[in-house]
């Protein structure tokens, strides 16, 4: 972040496009403020909130004690009466803490009053494996939410989007899940601050292919665009959908690439039974069932808690050579 | 000292409470309810009265399922409260929250809860806006002895004390969660020393003076509006059953006659006239005029018309957002690819 205020990066991280993105709406709106378990004085515990503390100052930006439920509890009351927190929860597994404040409130304000107030917030958290972090603090529990009406879901997987998602939650009068992944963080890509093609809640078709569509979302899409090139020197070629927001969800780019390729794979680091791609492959299902050439395919980690030893963690979640062999497979 | 006296206020409040909630259950006995889930604060008057006549117009509050009275002492309008708990369109919430989710930006209520606990983090986060902002506003959350139990009410003390923020944590303690006796539900009883080990100012109040309550809840609020935050319990008995359908079997009579007797309302009618402050025929006036006006409420939300159908989608997202799509739409254009 060396020059702040760039329009453009050739090379950035993730991490710092989310720290511009906080960084350029607290200067554009006062009410943003940040709260969370060590946003302040340490940076967020993967960086994403790093000087902030300098530029902003504590009253704006909050270190919390280890609260979750009161963190969003907090930040739910704080929206409703004129501020916009951006609230952290420094793991998607700390969700289990936090879930009454998150769907019974949170994702409640707005409908259960009438209408007459909403609580906008963005709740910025990380999943996902990858760090040998165990069960309790590698999950991908985007389901949850996408499963309860109210809250707006955002995975980015590149630098661009995570910065446009995130200006955009946070000027939108809806609450905001932002679900980060660790092994982000550190990716890089670039960054149009002025990006005039960006549009929020439309999916990103990353590689376009007349053979197999393959839909993802978050860190799975740099899987999937690895799995491209071998399958491109196959004479597969794929088309890569990065979903970005799986609410809203653009059901309508999925069906017209599946109609055009007339098979997918729909592949995430979730658990498999009642995840993100048992949706997708639902909606792939009800609108292409005529033309589909193969059944759809749910490609996520295995239907158990995350392991910890690296060599288990590494095949818990998709790898490469299997989404290449189930890809090959689906067009033969 | 008796013209500075706001008994007759109090006393009005409170007896507005009590009507409000036979109207509720006459409501419900008519057939005119939307559902069961009718919390009745009867016998529990004293704490909103209080701590409602307390707090300043600016100031906001959290409730929970037994919230009507709260809302009455802090100008909630009976009319569409009952149009609310009926479920009708001009209800405080388009009849989408109904009775334990009556909420009204305009006075300041943040929501009543049906979760146990679940609003008491609303408060820290409106404490932080009213902080953050120099507003002199002072949010005060509502609940029951069951919400003492909830780890989240703790959380939400130290941040209150942590960030000295400008709230108030008010508990009406009626003896019962539910259907399980307070004695079976805690361990050690003396609520006030929780909040004072958080750091809290703490009030407990055990009996029927609601002059002196209130007196002293301002202090309470007051302090709160200087930072330093609160806790306040009222002690007090649930008349009836949890719900309205409750007919509460898990306690004898002799303790439901012996603890009705100690009822704030008949308290505060003997002060008034043992103090000359009204005599008789004015109580039986103001409790006239009190009845007038809830019978006035009862038939506008009676009459109050039912939503849209449509109205189902509304309000899940922002109004520039599309509404959900029906279920029916989608199935028909499943069946029709």
């Amino acid at each position: 972040m060396s020059d702040l205020n760039q329009n453009f990066f050739e090379k950035i991280t993730y991490r710092d496009a989310l720290r511009l993105a906080i960084h350029d709406a607290m200067i554009e709106d006062k009410k943003i403020i940040i709260i969370g378990v060590d946003v302040a004085n340490y940076g967020g515990a993967y960086g994403a909130t790093k000087d902030l503390l300098k530029i902003f100052g504590k009253e704006r930006v909050i270190d919390a004690p280890i609260s979750e439920p009161a963190i969003v509890g907090a930040a739910v009351g704080a929206a409703m009466t004129g501020l916009r927190p951006v609230a952290e929860l420094m793991y998607v597994d700390f969700f289990g803490m936090s879930m009454d404040q998150i769907v019974n409130q949170l994702a409640k304000v707005r409908y259960m009053f009438g209408g007459q107030i909403s609580a906008p917030l963005v709740l910025r958290t990380q999943g996902g494996t990858g760090r040998s972090a165990g069960a309790q603090h590698s999950q991908s529990l985007e389901s949850w939410i996408m499963h309860t009406p109210g809250l707006f879901l955002s995975m980015p997987s590149k630098p661009n989007d995570a910065y446009h998602l995130l200006r955009h939650a946070l000027r939108i009068d809806n609450p905001t899940i932002f679900i980060e992944h660790k092994l982000l963080y550190n990716s890089t890509g670039y960054l149009d601050k002025l990006d005039t093609n960006f549009s929020f809640g439309k999916a990103n078709i990353i590689r376009e292919g007349e053979d197999i569509s393959i839909i993802s979302y978050s860190r799975m899409i740099n899987f999937a665009e690895k799995a491209a090139e071998i399958l491109n020197q196959n004479n597969i070629n794929s088309e890569i959908i990065d979903l970005r927001t799986l609410n809203p969800l653009d059901s309508k780019t999925i069906i017209k690439s599946v109609n055009k390729t007339k098979r997918a794979l729909v592949l995430s680091e979730s658990n498999y039974t009642s995840s993100v791609p048992s949706e997708i492959t639902s909606i792939i299902f009800e609108n292409c069932y005529r033309i589909l050439k193969k059944p759809v395919i749910r490609y996520t980690a295995e239907d158990t808690p995350v392991p910890v030893a690296p060599n288990l963690e590494k095949n818990y979640i998709p790898t490469i050579e299997k989404i290449v062999e189930y890809s090959k497979k689906l067009c033969n | 000292m008796m013209s500075n006296t706001l008994l007759p206020e109090l006393y009005t409040t409170m007896k507005r409470i009590r009507s409000f909630e036979e109207r509720v259950g006459e409501l419900f006995i008519k057939g005119e309810s939307a559902g069961t889930m009718l919390h009745l604060s009867t016998g529990e008057e004293i704490g909103p009265a209080c701590v409602g006549t307390a707090m300043k117009e600016q100031d906001t509050f959290t409730t929970h399922h037994r919230g009507h009275g709260i809302f009455i002492a802090r100008g909630g309008d009976p009319k569409k409260m009952l149009a609310e708990i009926a479920g009708k369109k001009d209800g405080y919430c388009k009849g989408k929250g109904g009775s334990m989710h009556i909420a009204d930006m305009k006075l300041g209520h943040l929501g009543a809860n049906a979760i146990v606990g679940g609003g008491i983090p609303t408060v820290v986060g409106a404490g932080i806006s009213y902080k953050y902002l120099k507003e002199e506003r002072v949010s005060v959350a509502f609940f029951g002895d069951g919400a003492m139990q909830q780890g989240i009410l703790y959380e939400s003390m130290n941040m209150a004390s942590l960030w000295k923020l400008p709230v108030v944590f008010c508990c009406i303690n009626n003896q019962y969660g539910m259907g399980t006796k307070i004695d079976n539900a805690v361990g050690y009883k003396d609520f006030s020393k929780r909040a004072e080990s958080f750091g809290l100012k703490t009030l407990h109040i055990n009996d029927l003076d609601v002059e002196n309550a209130y007196n002293k809840s301002r202090e309470i609020i007051e302090d709160a509006r200087k930072f330093q935050p609160g806790f306040i319990e009222i002690e007090c008995y649930r008349f009836y059953g949890h719900a309205r359908m409750d007919k509460s079997p898990y306690r004898n009579d002799l303790e439901e006659t012996e603890m009705r007797k100690l009822d704030p309302i008949d308290y505060a009618k003997k002060e008034l006239i043992k103090n000359n402050m009204l005599n008789k025929e004015e109580i039986s006036e103001i409790d006239k005029n009190i009845l007038n006006e809830m019978d006035e409420a009862m038939e506008f939300a009676i009459k109050s018309p039912v939503n849209d159908e449509n109205e189902i989608f509304i309000d899940v997202y922002s109004e520039k957002d599309p509404l959900p799509i029906s279920i029916d739409e989608k199935i028909n254009k499943i069946l029709s690819n």
